[in-house]
């Protein structure tokens, strides 16, 4: 019996262990999905997010000798400005879905530390701006399905 | 008439293993034999159809045969030979024929290995594959036709996957199916072990090389799915627990708990329950993994085809995990283990913590993976977790897993005593703090490549240490050195193998721990002739030239690289595809065991003046591919047959 108790107390302990992990983890590593109407609605300065949107047409600028890249991400409601340090991925561009990792600044920017362009075969970039566009595209973005 | 063709065999192949699968089924029931043979025939008869799909498409995509839909949505003219054949499975529905071919295979060659002696399991585990076969076949029917007319048939095609076309790609996917596939037949005995109610270690002797082979397809998947993302995606990684990779790595992670539980059993008859369900949990795994990264629901940077499959995958895994369970409650009392667990220090219990182990690794896996669902279910906001997250949870697990290499293969069985302990760790133990120790006057302060060098170098000492012990035992017999080294490794390849994949194993994790630990990279724009520095090195940015291939236009960076003397120039480019919005990078690097240089090109300005670059100084990234060529030759060794037959 005091065999079992001991297998049983290692159990508890291990899945105890682990619990404590995942939770520490978590609370540690989670990272809000938002889209610009959300994140302008509440920012929080410093907090980690992920910013899904589109990329305004005219508004990317990208200056490569100090590797400056500034834009605006927009879900056809609110705006958001963004400034990144590097050159922007393949399949990044004006008028195009992306995903920022980064958070909000007091100075009222988006510091984008990851940006990752959407590229799924089905989506295709609502030229037009109306909001049934945004809205598929936010659903894409934010990995809903269809 | 190619679709037709195609989707006419397809949908008899349908027939004749759904036929095979009750006949086989039914047979085993009332035990007429005649049913059983009828259905082995149903089996050749699908696995005959299923190739010719596969060649006939095969033959639509080399002759560009573009009334085909699927062809005209993957190849274009100017798609290469080479590519033409692996953009066969390049998308979705080539890829489900793929898998239904593998399974097809499987099944053939599992009627040819155990149509005799296995009389009760056989008739049901033929049944399980041809009714699993049977529901690829549906999907390749209703989901995901991989033969559908083009109408009008088009000129040119759309073209391949830029991304895709790299041989990793031809091996990747086959290698990660044969895996996926091969843990089908250990669950197919599996659920015949369940229904004839032998649920003794008959299913596992039969299936003990067919999960090792299993194993060794996965673990080659992954690995050659590594240096895909590190040699293509010029990220300059090569793990990034996108959920497409953590798919791949559940089953792998519960296989892998498998291939060592199943040692207990055969040793000590315990842990029959905790082996079926591993199988079916592994098994059910491999469908999830379709499932996640076919239906949407999770999003992910590899862009996968999605539609109704991912549903159908759902509905099948819910219907293979209520069936397996069904069964398992069915055949409760019949459980009971003859075994018992003697000491908390045995093998048994390391082995066993070994196991608590890997599937605290899957479950954290696949809760970071399923985390943006949960989270959107229970408080409706898309949470997600990222590297981060997996990195912290599983890296004490990890390195815990790798600390019990050294200690479950050489630990007594039953109980250790004070002595046996001594005997086999004390040096371990020493030389594993001596490097440590070492490290640390080496300059070396992180806490993690301390704890990794000390456990490393602590199992490599034990591995050392009992092959050595062994050879002595040999030599002493009479045998010379070399002679008993090769008799160990042939006559016991399994302990050994596994040894060798061990060792692999510890080389990888160093590898693994010197990339994160210490490569270092930096992103600057630079004029003609001028230079940048990083590690040491020297790039002196000397142009740009623009080539035109067959199917791209590539615009080509030259860098020349130096550390005092000139080592050679580097030349990252983008390759620009008429089909694709955007470009795609094609990295250059130079590897080393000590470091590879890795360069990956930006923006540039047209005229050829200037240039982004990115430079990287990965440390220690070589290592992971010796580590995993050592873990396959060690698999290798571990699946040919045993030869020695002793208890």
């Amino acid at each position: 019996m005091n065999r079992r108790r001991k297998f049983i107390v290692g159990g508890v302990v291990i899945a105890a262990a682990l619990g404590y992990m995942i939770y520490a983890g978590v609370t540690q590593s989670a990272v809000y999905f938002v889209t610009p109407a959300e994140l302008q609605a509440a920012p929080v300065p410093g907090k980690a997010y992920r910013l899904g949107g589109m990329v305004v047409p005219g508004s990317l600028k990208w200056e490569p000798r100090s590797l400056d890249l500034s834009f605006t991400l927009s879900d056809g409601t609110a705006t958001v400005p963004v400034r990144h340090k590097g050159t922007p991925p393949d399949l990044f561009g004006e008028g195009r879905g992306a995903v920022l990792e980064g958070n909000w600044t007091a100075d009222g920017y988006f510091k984008a530390t990851l940006i990752m362009a959407k590229h799924s075969e089905e989506y295709k970039a609502p030229h037009d701006g109306n909001r049934a566009g945004y809205r598929e595209l936010i659903k894409t973005l934010r990995g809903d399905g269809r | 008439v190619t679709a037709d063709l195609g989707y006419g065999m397809t949908l008899v192949a349908l027939g004749l293993a759904v036929y095979g699968g009750l006949a086989a089924g039914l047979g085993a029931r009332t035990g007429r034999l005649a049913l059983v043979e009828s259905a082995q025939h149903a089996a050749v008869g699908v696995f005959v159809l299923v190739t010719s799909c596969f060649a006939l498409l095969t033959y639509a995509f080399l002759t560009f045969d573009f009334s085909v839909r699927y062809v005209a949505t993957n190849t274009n003219l100017g798609t290469p030979f080479y590519y033409r054949i692996t953009g066969v499975w390049g998308a979705l529905e080539g890829s489900i024929i793929l898998w239904s071919w593998m399974l097809a295979l499987y099944t053939i060659i599992l009627i040819v290995r155990h149509r005799v002696g296995a009389r009760e399991l056989y008739p049901w585990a033929l049944a399980t594959m041809l009714g699993i076969l049977a529901f690829f076949l549906l999907v390749m029917t209703v989901a995901a036709p991989p033969f559908q007319r083009q109408v009008p048939v088009p000129p040119d095609g759309r073209g391949l996957n830029p991304l895709l076309e790299d041989t990793g790609m031809i091996t990747h996917p086959v290698a990660l199916y044969l895996g996926f596939t091969g843990f089908t037949v250990p669950f197919a005995f599996a659920m015949a072990a369940l229904i004839t109610g032998r649920i003794g270690d008959t299913w596992l002797a039969l299936t003990r090389r067919w999960t090792i082979v299993a194993w060794y397809f996965l673990s080659l998947g992954l690995l050659i799915g590594g240096w895909w993302s590190y040699h293509v995606l010029g990220w300059g990684g090569y793990w990034a627990w996108d959920p497409v990779e953590n798919a791949a790595f559940m089953p792998w992670l519960t296989g892998t708990a498998f291939l060592h539980s199943v040692m207990i059993q055969e040793r000590r008859r315990m842990l029959r329950l905790w082996n079926i369900s591993l199988v079916i949990l592994t098994f059910g795994l491999t469908l999830f993994g379709t499932f996640l990264t076919r239906s949407g629901v999770i999003a992910s940077v590899h862009a996968f085809t999605q539609g109704s499959i991912g549903m159908l995958f759902l509905s099948f895994l819910a219907l293979v995990l209520l069936t397996a369970l069904g069964l398992v409650a069915w055949r409760w009392e019949t459980f009971r283990s003859e075994g018992e667990l003697d000491s908390v220090v045995s093998r048994e219990s390391a082995f066993l913590l070994n196991n608590v182990l890997l599937i605290a690794a899957a479950f954290t896996v696949f809760f970071g993976t399923v985390f943006p669902l949960l989270s959107e279910a229970v408080r409706g906001v898309k949470v997600s977790v990222g590297a981060p997250f997996f990195n912290q949870v599983n890296v004490p697990l990890f390195l815990s897993l790798v600390f019990l290499m050294g200690v479950g293969p050489l630990i007594a069985w039953r109980r250790a005593s004070l002595e046996n302990l001594r005997r086999n760790f004390l040096w371990p133990v020493a030389l594993g703090i001596v490097a440590a120790a070492a490290a640390f006057a080496l300059g070396v302060r992180s806490l993690l490549a301390a704890l990794t060098f000390a456990t490393t170098v602590f199992v490599a000492v034990t591995i050392g240490l009992d092959f050595t012990r062994a050879t002595r035992a040999r030599v002493r017999l009479g045998e010379s050195i070399l002679p008993a080294m090769g008799g160990l490794l042939l006559r016991h390849n399994r302990r050994y193998g596994g040894f060798i994949v061990h060792l692999g194993i510890l080389i990888i994790a160093l590898g693994v721990m010197g990339s994160h630990a210490w490569s270092v990279q930096t992103e600057t724009t630079l004029h003609r002739g001028e230079t940048a520095e990083l590690a040491g090195y020297r790039f002196r940015f000397d142009g740009l030239t623009a080539v035109e291939e067959s199917n791209h236009f590539k615009v080509i960076g030259a860098f020349t690289v130096s550390n005092g003397k000139v080592l050679g120039v580097l030349r990252p480019a983008k390759k620009f595809y008429p089909q694709e919005q955007a470009p795609i990078a094609y990295v250059d690097y130079r590897l080393g065991l000590r470091e590879d240089i890795y360069l990956v090109l930006g923006d540039f300005a047209r005229d050829g003046s200037q240039a982004t670059v990115k430079l990287q100084v990965n440390r220690l990234v070589s290592w992971i591919w010796i580590g995993g060529l050592v873990l396959t030759l060690g698999a290798l060794l571990a699946i040919l047959p045993e030869r020695h037959k002793s208890a």
